[in-house]
């Protein structure tokens, strides 16, 4: 991708990591004493943390700087059900509309509005069409866009600030993060999945231990993962702290990458494959923290509390308080009467309200293959309401190609539209108050499916089997 | 930006760890698309009832704290990566927020609103949590020229740390964007040399 010499990472080391490789390659100048001028390939950008941006670029009189690397969808703010009416809400249609606007203001090629057939929840359709490629740094106005580290990219998070700086400059200012280098030994157990892996290390961790670092994930579990698998882990990077988390790209990224829409075609492939190869951390590299899990130690994890880091085994209590810290305390007291636990509590059997499968986590093909494997010839259980959302329109056909939809209708379960839904629950899609919901998404934050709404967080498998039971259930049972 | 210099204030103390960008700013409210009126919504969930009316019980509808430095518990302003939650807090009328430990993103959203995030060790923020409890008219300076915070009820100050350069920008007003237009021919060759 960059011909140019690579500069030698920080410190002065010979041998590099996968991140200090890209990282190095993207340096357009560094500021005396301050951060580095980093240059983005591609920006990712939705309705909701842009329309400031955008405000700024006119009130300043600049044009977007590179429009064809800025790839626009709208998915937060948007509902799941007849996308193809008007939108209802007058404040979220208008938000819409403003996006629409600025698309066309700012002559955007890639802008794909609710009911383009290339809409979806945009870390979904960013490497569904070939967007996400290794050795690039990624950016979007949300938290999750480590999502595309998967791929051996460096993709993160920014503020509204930041977007306007990409819009006008495709540069923004960062300090380099410390690196830390996460191994998983060994394999997964069966009823185990990525989720299950990326909520045990959080939990290890904290909400936020990570943070000020890049991770690279690493270890034989971490390399027999689909890329769909790969992306639920690099997702909630975010939920430790961390800046963002990426994999080395191998085999099996080049082989999802290749032949879609927007991947490099023909010789430009071949040039783009020699390098992507070299994507790697060298032998010898140092990492500012090193950490080893064993695979074979996970279970299916839910959460318990307010924050990712609130997660335990699905067959285990809830802490006691004693095995908290002083200082958090009150805060632990308050978590767990906000749901409406006790602390030493058993979660298992539980009776659960609301379940969803989706975001950014888990909307993708293979949770949905997950759920309706688990689910067939099973009954939806009658006290749950499940809110089924694919993360993006090439989901839910491969949903209906795959005769999955089927499945799920006959165990009595509906699809919804795509978008983010009651991840974030910006629409209608709101768990009311009080409720128990076990939830794919990412955050089980106080209020983060709707006021006083009690999120459970758990993967793709967990979220079946209670959506069967109506109950908190192991799925191996 | 406005600049920022010295400035000694009454706290709002929230001991609370990990307050995340959800508690600062709920979800539902992020559908505008300027960057005024967000302070009226800042911890909407944990300041107003269902009706609107104010909780009683949280700490920016207790007449007893006013100021315009926040001081609250560790980890603050995880999640989201939404820029609204510096808005709010900047909406509201806050200037400093004390911590002893912020999220990435939150840090940097704030530097770029003219918020200034102040990491304070563990030890500190109990001494201002102890004073400010005691007291509800004890103050604090922070001084950004000399990168020191200073409680004055104990007379015990802090060092902390900024980038030099996003010290620059706040003692000047300056931001990001300026800087990076000025630097758009070496953005240009960069693009060139690929």
């Amino acid at each position: 991708m960059n011909s140019r010499t690579q500069t030698p990472p920080s410190g002065g080391r010979g041998a590099a990591t996968l991140f200090d490789k890209i990282w190095d390659a993207h340096v357009v100048s560094s500021v005396e004493n301050g951060p580095t001028q980093l240059y983005i390939d591609r920006h990712f950008c939705h309705e909701v943390t842009s329309p400031q941006a955008f405000n700024g670029l006119r009130q300043r009189g600049l044009k977007v700087f590179r429009p064809e690397q800025t790839t626009m969808t709208a998915d937060h703010n948007t509902p799941t059900i007849d996308q193809d009416q008007p939108v209802k809400d007058p404040i979220s249609r208008h938000q819409l509309d403003t996006f629409a606007q600025n698309a066309a203001y700012f002559e955007m090629p890639l802008f794909y509005p609710l009911g383009h057939q290339k809409n979806g929840v945009v870390h979904i359709i960013g490497p569904e069409n070939g967007f996400t490629h290794p050795g690039a740094t990624i950016v979007c106005g949300d938290s999750h866009t480590s999502t595309h580290g998967a791929f051996g990219a460096i993709a993160f998070g920014i503020g509204t600030s930041e977007v306007e700086m990409v819009l006008a400059t495709q540069c923004i200012l960062q300090s380099r993060p410390k690196t830390m280098r996460i191994t998983f030994n060994g394999k997964l157990s069966e009823g185990v999945t990525a989720k299950d892996l990326a909520l045990y290390m959080i939990s290890k961790l904290t909400t936020g231990g990570a943070s000020g670092y890049f991770v690279e994930y690493a270890g034989e579990a971490i390399r027999n993962m689909s890329m769909e698998e790969r992306m639920t882990v690099c997702n909630l990077s975010i939920e430790m702290g961390a800046r963002g988390g990426l994999i080395a790209p191998d085999q099996t990224t080049f082989d999802y990458v290749n032949g879609r829409e927007f991947a490099p075609k023909g010789e430009e492939w071949d040039k783009k494959l020699a390098y992507w190869k070299t994507l790697k951390t060298d032998e010898g590299a140092t990492f500012d923290k090193e950490l080893v899990f064993v695979a074979a130690d996970i279970q299916p994890m839910i959460t318990y509390g307010t924050n990712p880091g609130m997660g335990m085994g699905i067959t285990e209590s809830i802490p006691t308080l004693d095995s908290i810290d002083e200082a958090g305390r009150i805060s632990y007291q308050k978590s767990l009467e906000y749901m409406g636990f006790g602390a030493g509590e058993k979660l298992e059997g539980k009776a659960i309200d609301y379940v969803f499968l989706g975001s950014c986590t888990n909307g993708r093909i293979e949770d949905f293959r997950i759920f309706a494997n688990y689910v067939k010839g099973k009954k939806k259980a009658d006290n749950v309401t499940a809110w089924l959302v694919p993360g993006s329109w090439k989901v839910e056909n491969q949903i209906r190609e795959e005769g999955l939809y089927e499945i799920l209708t006959e165990a009595g379960f509906a699809l919804r539209q795509p978008g983010c839904s009651a991840c974030l629950a910006m629409n209608d899609d709101k768990v009311p108050a009080g409720k128990y919901a076990v939830s794919t998404s990412n955050r089980n934050f106080e209020g983060r499916q709707g006021p006083g709404a009690r999120t459970i967080l758990a993967g793709p498998l967990v979220a079946a089997a209670a959506a069967v039971t109506g109950r908190i259930t192991d799925p191996r049972a | 930006m406005e600049k920022f210099l010295t400035l000694t204030s009454t706290v709002v103390p929230l001991p609370i760890e990990n307050v995340d960008t959800d508690q600062i700013i709920p979800a539902r409210f992020l559908k505008a698309t300027d960057k005024n009126g967000f302070g009226d919504n800042l911890f909407a969930d944990w300041r107003y009832n269902k009706d609107g009316s104010p909780k009683a019980d949280f700490v920016l509808n207790n007449p007893v704290y006013s100021g315009t430095v926040l001081v609250a518990g560790k980890n603050f302003g995880s999640g989201s990566s939404r820029e609204h939650a510096a808005w709010a807090i900047d909406g509201y009328g806050f200037k400093v927020v004390v911590s002893s430990f912020f999220a990435d993103i939150f840090q940097n959203n704030a530097l770029n609103n003219g918020v200034l995030p102040v990491v304070v060790s563990a030890e500190f923020l109990a001494d201002i949590f102890a004073s400010v409890t005691a007291d509800a008219t004890s103050t604090l300076t922070i001084d950004l020229e000399n990168q020191t915070v200073t409680n004055n009820a104990t007379g015990k100050s802090e060092t902390f740390v900024i980038n030099p350069y996003k010290k620059e920008c706040l003692l000047n007003g300056l931001d990001d964007i300026d800087y990076l237009l000025s630097k758009k021919a070496m953005i240009e060759a960069y693009e060139a040399a690929r």
